[in-house]
């Protein structure tokens, strides 16, 4: 007689996120499980990272109120929560933009958030595929209340393959946990404390192993970019493209991002949260560095065809496949918003002009600034 | 009514030899002959809240901590006080090292913690030596090392010092620097009673709540708990500063009232020079300030007593809090701008920077209050000051955000003219302070 194996079923949770109702095993946080009903209203996440064990909690822009903490203890939650290090209960009730608390805090964080940064998106190698700027558009306010100098950092090279602007990070940990659970050595960390908070190597040390690169992928904003790309191209000038080869170091599955036949970048694959995402097979998605900074011929690839970007910002806007530049004005990318905070990246040149240090510009920037050249010029970083 | 300090001016109380002779160690003979599970029961029934400022239950959270076969459990005290105005650890170890050893030794017995850490700030460059010598005298004597009176438990004491930062006095942070890491406070939960030090069940308590367990042990958690009145059992240090006549570490049944504590000769002494009482913050840096009016009497009249209730009597519209029983006087010569311009910069100073609230609010709220404080402020920066606060409050990882955030609500709520009166006459408030207004204490002046 076959043994007869008892399998616990997992039971499954029902929570409810502004009136819609889904299941999700135990254990699921309330962001993965608002990730699943999709849209708006999946709470914006800067630090949380699904897979960085310990990431999240930090930046604050997923909170979300909990009306009901679960059938068993229908108490409402005293504060609100972050999502992302809050797990489902059983008839949790959950608001995110029904609540108005809610969508008060997150206009509050990001404020916060866009506090100490120097809006130099014109300058910019992540603009038009950034978090921190989606964010801005969908969340924030028109303007900024803040009137003191930003914080001030010069730019580093930490390593052959990253340069580090310490003035756009938001401080969100994700570098330092790619490179304590991808690499084998984490040269790098955050020094100081408070608004002195810096990521820096210890002491000027390069960040120099076979991993390292994808600490560009995880970081929300321009404070790490690709130094065999920068100032190369816009991304949404760049057609990107699925590519796979055979790597002995990691899955060799990529995103190319071309132009006519030329391999501008090539980067990891993202699924529409801008993660990284993992092969059909299972295997991590994440890349080496062999594949990201070497492989820059076509040949080197076998193209597996377009990929489309599900993400809601200016690259995903449809206006980047080909290599003219757009005619559309961000506001209307962005569905009639007018930036007033954030500069009119369209305005501005293809590429982005390296000598201009907008950050030294007190108060906000803005696109007639940059274009009237009124940015402060400084010399090249060393 | 004392039972901490009673014989901290015996001569050499410092040492074991007159420690001993006045009694000292007497609860560890008692406690050991209970068994652990009742100490907590007896630290349950004293009433006994915790003393680093959220004054929680701490049989309770004693009662909390995990038990897991094959995983040790440990026992830190926080010594890390450094909350602006509040110095009563600090006094209690520097006078009385062998009462916090005693409190350690059956707090641990009755944990299960076989290695229990005290982790003080780096500023207090002078006490770990203090510590040591008590650690090793009571070594000496068999209250600590192996088998200790023949119960078969063992226990050591560490001392720990912290490189100087507030933040480490936030029981995870603390947790995460004693473990050799940057003192960023973790996310909650996991509890450190189910998680804490090497990932095992812990228990964080301040340097007082663990001495008071002697007076506990040695009276019975009933007799313990008659004294005070309420929730507020036992006694309570408090270690009053700014402008009286008696600044010090005083030992206080919680029945007094505030007027009592501040004008009698017992204690503070009153307010020096002929000058009249203006505000106060009646329980550390972090803790509301009141003006002189809310402090004596409540919103309802009532007499304000030194205790958790009467303090936080009215909630933060017209209260205050115990906190961790820093007490701060403020005559009419003090200016409550500048007051909290100081106390935005320790904030700003001192956050982890861990999560953005805190990280940019506390520096814009000090920019915003230095532009005010000298002269350069507008009336909308009021308004902005209450916005950010309101913003940075309850959204933070650990409560640091919000002691940041109460200090200038609760400026801008009683004090809201004072700020005005700043931004309206930018000259005359670089060269005058405000003074008293209508919250001003009635007493007559006795010159
Ligand atoms: C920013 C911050 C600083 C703190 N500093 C101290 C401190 O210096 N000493 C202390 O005993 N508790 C401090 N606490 C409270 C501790 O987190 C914890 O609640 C306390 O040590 C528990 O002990 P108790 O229950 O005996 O009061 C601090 C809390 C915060 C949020
Ligand atoms: S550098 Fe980027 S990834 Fe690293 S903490 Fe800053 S924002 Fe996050
Ligand atoms: S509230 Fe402040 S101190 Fe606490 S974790 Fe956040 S940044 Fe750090
Ligand atoms: S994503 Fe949850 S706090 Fe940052």
């Amino acid at each position: 007689m076959a043994e007869e194996v008892k399998k616990e079923v997992p039971q499954m949770f029902k929570v409810t996120i502004d009136n819609i109702t889904v299941e999700v095993a135990p254990g699921t946080s309330i962001l993965l499980a608002a990730r699943k009903i999709g849209g708006d209203v999946t709470p914006p996440a800067m630090c949380f990272y699904s897979k960085l064990k310990g990431s999240g909690g930090k930046c604050r822009t997923c909170l979300v109120e909990v009306a009901a903490g679960s059938t068993a203890d229908p108490r409402p939650m005293p504060k609100l929560v972050a999502s992302c290090r809050t797990n489902v209960m059983d008839g949790m009730i959950v608001k995110s933009i029904t609540s108005e608390k809610v969508l008060d805090a997150r206009k509050g964080i990001v404020e916060f958030l866009l506090l100490n940064h120097p809006l130099d998106c014109p300058i910019c190698d992540q603009a038009g595929e950034c978090h921190l700027q989606d964010l801005s558009y969908e969340h924030g306010s028109e303007g900024t209340r803040y009137e003191f100098q930003r914080r001030l950092f010069e730019r580093e090279d930490i390593g052959p393959y990253i340069q580090l602007h310490m003035t756009r990070c938001i401080l969100c940990y994700r570098c330092t946990y790619v490179a304590d659970q991808i690499t084998n050595t984490r040269v790098h960390g955050i020094l100081d404390r408070g608004e002195h908070a810096q990521i820096s190597t210890y002491i000027s040390k390069a960040i120099d192993n076979d991993f390292s690169g994808n600490m560009i992928d995880v970081c929300p904003v321009g404070a790490l970019t690709d130094r065999t790309f920068r100032f190369k191209n816009r991304v949404w000038f760049l057609k990107p493209m699925d590519a796979h080869r055979d790597c002995d170091k990691c899955c060799g599955r990529v995103t190319l991002w071309n132009r006519g036949d030329e391999v501008f970048r090539v980067t990891a694959r993202k699924d529409e949260w801008g993660e990284v995402e993992d092969a059909p097979d299972g295997k991590p998605g994440w890349i080496c560095n062999t594949c990201r900074f070497d492989k820059k011929k076509t040949s080197d690839w076998i193209i597996e065809g377009p990929r489309k970007i599900k993400r809601h910002s200016v690259i995903s806007a449809g206006h980047y496949v080909g290599t003219k530049k757009p005619h559309e004005t961000i506001a209307e990318v962005m569905g009639g918003r007018h930036p007033k905070l954030l500069m009119d990246i369209h305005t501005v040149s293809e590429v982005n002009k390296n000598s201009v240090h907008l950050s030294a510009i007190e108060g906000p920037a803005t696109a007639e600034v940059f274009n009237n050249g009124k940015g402060t010029v400084l010399p090249s970083p060393k | 009514m004392k039972l901490l300090l009673d014989k901290a001016n015996v001569e050499g109380i410092r040492f074991y030899e007159a420690y001993r002779k006045n009694g000292g160690y007497s609860s560890v003979e008692k406690a050991f002959k209970m068994a652990p599970a009742d100490i907590v029961e007896e630290v349950k029934k004293s009433g006994l809240r915790g003393r680093g400022g959220a004054g929680f239950p701490t049989g309770l959270k004693w009662s909390f901590l995990a038990k897991p076969e094959g995983i040790p459990r440990y026992l830190v005290c926080n010594a890390d006080e450094s909350e602006p105005g509040t110095f009563k650890d600090r006094y209690l170890m520097e006078f009385l090292p062998h009462l916090l050893i005693e409190g350690l030794i059956i707090s641990s017995f009755a944990l299960g913690s076989n290695r229990t850490y005290i982790y003080i700030r780096g500023e207090y460059a002078w006490i770990p030596d203090i510590l040591e010598q008590a650690i090793y005298e009571a070594n000496q004597n068999g209250w600590l090392g192996k088998n200790i009176l023949g119960s078969g438990f063992d226990c050591q004491i560490y001392v720990q010092r912290g490189a100087g930062a507030y933040i480490c006095g936030e029981e995870t942070a603390l947790i995460e620097s004693l473990e050799g890491k940057r003192g960023n406070p973790r996310i909650k939960p996991p509890f450190p009673a189910i998680k804490g030090l090497w990932d095992c069940p812990t228990v964080v308590n301040n340097v007082e709540t663990l001495a008071a367990i002697v007076p506990i042990i040695n009276m019975g958690g009933i007799e313990y708990a008659k004294i005070g009145i309420g929730k507020s059992t036992g006694t309570k240090l408090i270690s009053a500063c700014g402008n009286i006549n008696k600044p010090g570490v005083y030992e206080i049944d919680m029945t007094i009232s505030v007027e009592e504590f501040i004008y009698s000769d017992e204690y503070c002494g009153g307010i020096p020079n002929g000058k009249r009482l203006k505000a106060c913050i009646p329980g550390g840096s972090s803790v509301p300030i009141l003006p002189a009016n809310l402090l004596l009497k409540t919103a309802k009249g009532e007499t304000r007593y030194m205790n958790y209730e009467s303090l936080s009597d009215g909630g933060f519209a017209t209260g205050s809090m115990m906190g961790s029983g820093g007490f701060i006087v403020l005559d009419e010569d003090q200016c409550v701008v500048r007051n909290t311009l100081t106390l935005a910069r320790f904030y700003h100073h001192e956050s982890c920077g861990q999560c953005s609230p805190c990280r940019e609010g506390t520096g814009w709220m000090k920019r915003v209050l230095y532009n005010i404080e000298y002269g350069k402020g507008k009336l909308s920066d009021i308004d902005l000051l209450w916005d950010i606060q309101r913003k940075i409050e309850g959204n933070t990882i650990c409560p640091l955000g919000d002691a940041a955030a109460w200090p200038v609500a609760a400026a801008i709520r009683h004090f809201r003219d004072e700020f005005e009166w700043h931004v309206l006459n930018p000259e005359e408030s670089q060269v005058r302070n405000f003074g008293l207004a209508h919250y001003a204490d009635a007493r007559e002046v006795v010159a």
